[in-house]
């Protein structure tokens, strides 16, 4: 048997998926179970005046209608102290679709119909959708009890680089807008809750389901073990799902005081107002350079728009951001801040990448400025900036932000290995000189972010118990194994993936190995898939569990075998002795003789069945190099990508097929977010894209072919040596696109556009160019 | 509301259910006939996941009333295999990593399998038309052009739905 780590395995997971078998949280039918519906605000700020619920309560099939006076003592989700949010609106509304009533029905027809039925009285108040609103003079405090709307705020270095910045011989300042993002995961936020006497099930569609169990037993106080959280198949997450929503709360509380099962289940109109929203960052930079274009100092100024309400996640991204403020280069002073600023929006949390796609687009397109502004080539002031290969691990200024094994210059040279780079300089020349010819643009992003994310300290401060990750490997009787683990994969391919690291470390057939996971009752502990830390964290704990099962192994066949352990070699599922290869017996015989205490030495522990947990002494850095060659239409200002190579070091890559999946997946957002999608809200806060009529999501024809390759630097920070690169293509993509359609209008004197480049955007930026030059 | 009867067939079963005149197909597939393979997506017909094949033709069926079907002929994601071999669009979905979270995975076969019906050798430009109206998040679309070109190297729309269309042709 060869090595299943780094086979092109089909995935194991796709047969149910295929074939309209896989079990998403609305696919569970339980008896009796009846239907919650929300009555949201229509008003971005508003005082609750009143709200008649008489009409909706007598409507057929109404079993109940809530308000937030209804529902006393229900807590509040977790935020910053102080800042907690009501699972229904107290006195105020925040933002539009803030849930204000609940109401419950025999069918969701109807509590749709009942919810409509429900009147509120609103008193207007001035409404701050923007943070230059939130942030003026004698603006309003959103929420009730605090001075401002600036509710954090935080330098993460010693000094603001002034001193610095004034000693370069270069000094530009650069405003970046890092835009609102939608996670749009297909699948809408679900879940179906049901409180019966032996404690509380919730099914729900969650990247974390153990701290989600966490938190609804300390919120009601019940005992971890009184509630099971199952998150099933989940259809996408994208970080979005890794936060704690109201309705989780409110199914729970309804279900316990109707004594049914209570489902709810988001439209994608309320999934558009409703579920966290990403990004959300302006960057003011001033940078320091050389006339060489070595950077020598960087002040980044961060406002985070959190939103209606800060989210536990969402609070901590500026820090993330700060951290990776530098890239892949050697900058030797880096002043980053931040503020989070509260408005009258949704609120804003994690999104593929969290924090990490800012960072490096901001960097990247500070590069690029600096090159620029010097005449340089951009591959040349990257390069001459790049953190060697020979300093890794390389320690940022920042504490505990530790760069592992990477080759940055590397990357860049075999991406330039598939692409003909003067042959692109020579062609944009000759387009640029042609009026009728699409101008060319070559974009590059050279990037590192974060994956594998644990450890413990940093994610305590997210509001989990660890960042760890704990796996159980079990070898049944007839040499079969079956893996538990506490990550919840929602499209990763954890099955397949696991089932590789358990077939190479056990010898046991890949097709004999099945994968529980995400739900609390049959998984021992957990913290969740988010972070890029599904192999990383997660597959290294497989690996260490499935190690201790095969030493185990190992024991009880010496023990057969009348050998010593260390001459014991275990190959195509069959243990034997060294030098004596037709001494041997196999798995299934092994794993038998594991629960016959008679056959085995006094005192043996009966059975092969091991848990680890894997803590992350680092974070992982998944970098590379990815490069973007656009045509823009003179006529239009459309975009046109037509090549885009990504060349990406995830260190080890266990199953090059869902890597590749993994890349283009995030390649694609990355390009959506630079071309196309941006969540847009009116002054007066009304969502300008709430549905996916208005928040265009990138189709088919939007999106191209994409080329990948990989170098392979595993890091020493993991058993299995890889690095994560879930979040990679989202974290790299923005920048290559937005470098390529500066650089195709660069010769018009064009140095900068911000995000998205729809081709209005980009059109206009062209006339203004175009007419300032001639 | 009033209610209406309605004769249905889905995946080959004949089926009669009195519905309210509101009900949308998608929801009387998945409610009334327990058929959970069909996704909903959205409420403005954009993302596709709840794509059917209705006498011969895709649709969207949150977009089709349940009595706008009566007498119809539905084929789901569970109808698209033969004997518990899937589909040759279902095998290449698995063969060329063609879905994620496989949230928009039935939407997006059928989707395929109804182009596959009226083209059975696409270019990839053809495809990616074809499948333009059902939205993926996980893939950036290129593995799932390459799924659908690997079903028409390998039999194309198959035998249920080829069947299901040959119905339908007989019935207009």
């Amino acid at each position: 048997m060869g090595s299943m780590v780094g086979a092109s395995v089909v995935r194991k997971e796709d047969p149910a998926l295929l074939t309209g078998r896989g079990t998403f949280v609305d696919d569970i039918r339980l008896p009796g179970t009846v239907h919650m519906v929300f009555v949201r605000s229509y008003l971005a700020h508003a005082r609750i005046l009143s709200v008649d619920t008489d009409a909706a309560q007598r409507l057929p099939g109404v079993l109940g209608v809530w308000t937030h006076a209804d529902l006393d003592g229900l807590p509040a989700t977790r935020s910053v102290p102080g800042m907690e949010r009501p699972c229904l609106a107290k006195d105020k509304v925040h933002f539009v679709g803030e849930p204000v009533a609940v109401v419950v029905a025999t069918d969701r027809y109807l509590a749709a119909d009942a919810a409509e039925a429900v009147v509120v009285e609103y008193e207007e108040l001035p409404v701050m959708a923007s943070v230059a609103a939130a942030t003026a003079e004698g603006a309003t405090p959103i929420i009730d009890g605090l001075p401002s709307n600036v509710v954090l705020e935080q330098q993460l270095s010693a000094t603001d680089a002034e001193a610095e910045l004034a000693a370069a011989p270069h000094r530009l300042a650069i405003a970046l807008v890092n835009q609102r993002c939608a996670a749009v995961p297909m699948e809408p936020t679900v879940c179906l809750a049901d409180w019966q006497s032996s404690g509380l099930t919730i099914w729900a569609t969650s990247q974390t389901p153990h701290h989600m169990r966490n938190e609804i037993a300390q919120m009601f106080g019940l005992s971890q073990q009184e509630v099971r959280f199952v998150a099933p198949d989940v259809g996408g997450g994208f970080g979005a799902k890794a936060s704690f929503y109201p309705e989780f709360l409110l199914t729970a509380e309804l279900s316990r005081r109707l004594r049914r099962p209570v489902k709810y289940v988001e439209t994608r109109s309320e999934n558009m107002t409703s579920m966290v929203h990403g990004r959300a960052q302006q960057h003011d930079v001033e940078v320091g350079f050389d006339d060489e274009g070595h950077l020598l100092a960087l002040r980044v100024r961060i406002t985070q728009d959190c939103g209606g309400w800060p989210d536990s996640t969402g609070i901590g991204l500026p820090t993330l951001t700060s951290f990776m403020s530098g890239g892949c280069y050697r900058i030797p002073t880096i002043a980053p801040s931040f503020r989070s600023v509260v408005t009258n929006t949704t609120p804003v949390g994690s999104y593929r990448g969290a924090g990490r796609p800012e960072a490096s687009y901001m960097i990247e397109r500070v590069v690029d400025r600096v090159a620029a502004e010097l005449g340089i080539d951009p591959l040349e002031v990257r390069r001459r900036n790049f953190v060697q290969p020979g300093e890794m691990p390389y320690a940022t200024q920042f504490e505990g932000i530790v760069y592992d094994e990477a080759d940055f210059p590397g990357a860049l040279d075999k991406l330039l290995e598939h692409v003909d780079y003067a042959a692109l300089r020579a062609e944009q020349a000759q387009r640029r000189a042609d009026p009728t010819a699409p101008l060319l643009g070559i974009g590059f992003s050279t990037f590192v972010e974060m994956g594998g994310f644990g450890p413990t300290p940093l994610f305590e401060q997210f509001g989990y118990v660890g960042g760890w990750e704990s796996a159980n490997v079990r070898l049944n009787v007839d040499g079969s194994a079956v893996i538990k683990v506490g990550t919840s994969p929602h499209g990763q391919g954890h099955q397949t993936a696991f089932a590789q690291i358990v077939a190479d470390r056990l010898s046991v057939p890949f097709e004999r190995i099945t994968l529980v996971h995400g739900d609390t009752a049959t998984v021992q502990e957990g913290i969740g898939t988010m972070g890029s830390r599904g192999v990383p964290v997660g597959g290294s704990a497989v690996f260490k569990a499935a190690t201790k099962v095969r030493d185990k192994a190992i024991r009880i066949a010496a023990h057969m075998l009348e050998a010593d352990e260390s001459d014991i070699e275990l190959a195509d599922g069959r243990f034997s002795v060294r030098g004596a290869p037709d001494q041997g017996v196999d798995m299934a015989e092994v794993a038998v003789r594991a629960f016959k205490p008679h056959l085995l030495p006094d005192g043996f522990d009966l059975g092969l069945d091991e848990t680890a947990h894997h803590e992350p002494s680092n974070l992982s850095y998944p970098s590379g190099a990815h490069c973007c060659v656009v045509e823009i239409d003179r006529d239009t200002g459309k975009v046109l990508i037509r090549r885009y190579v990504a060349v990406d070091d995830c260190g080890v890559v266990i199953n090059p097929l869902m890597a590749k999946g993994q890349i283009h997946g995030g390649v694609a957002q990355g390009i959506a977010q630079a071309l196309i999608e941006e969540v847009t809200f009116a002054e007066n806060g009304q969502p300008g894209t709430g549905t996916l009529v208005d928040y265009t999501l990138p189709s088919a024809k939007d999106l191209p072919r994409y080329e990948t390759d990989h170098l392979v630097t595993p890091t020493s920070f993991n058993p299995l040596g890889a690095k994560g690169l879930g979040e990679s293509g989202a974290t790299a993509a923005p920048q290559a696109v937005v470098n390529a359609v500066v650089d195709a209008m660069a010769h018009l004197g064009v140095r900068s556009i911000d995000m998205p480049c729809t081709p209005q955007k980009v059109w206009r930026v062209l006339q203004a160019a175009t007419r300032n030059g001639s | 509301m009033s209610h209406h009867k309605v004769r249905i067939t889905v995946n080959g079963t004949a089926g009669e259910d009195e519905v309210e005149a509101r009900q949308l197909l998608v929801h009387y597939l998945r409610e009334t006939r327990a058929l959970t393979g069909t996704h909903v997506g959205c409420d403005t017909s954009n993302c596709g996941a709840c794509t059917v094949l209705l006498d011969g033709r895709t649709v969207k069926s949150c977009t089709v009333l349940t009595v706008a079907a009566d007498g119809g002929d539905v084929l789901t994601i569970e109808g698209l295999d033969e004997q518990g071999e899937m589909s040759p669009v279902q095998q290449g979905f698995q063969a060329c990593h063609g879905l994620q979270c496989g949230y928009c995975t039935p939407g997006m076969v059928l989707s395929a399998t109804g182009l596959l019906l009226e083209q059975p050798d696409p270019d990839d430009d053809a495809i990616r038309t074809g499948i333009e109206g059902n939205l993926c998040r996980c893939t950036g679309y290129d593995m799932i052009v390459d799924s659908v070109r690997w079903a028409a190297a390998h039999g194309g729309a198959g035998t249920a739905a080829t069947a299901h269309a040959a119905h339908a042709e007989g019935k207009h």
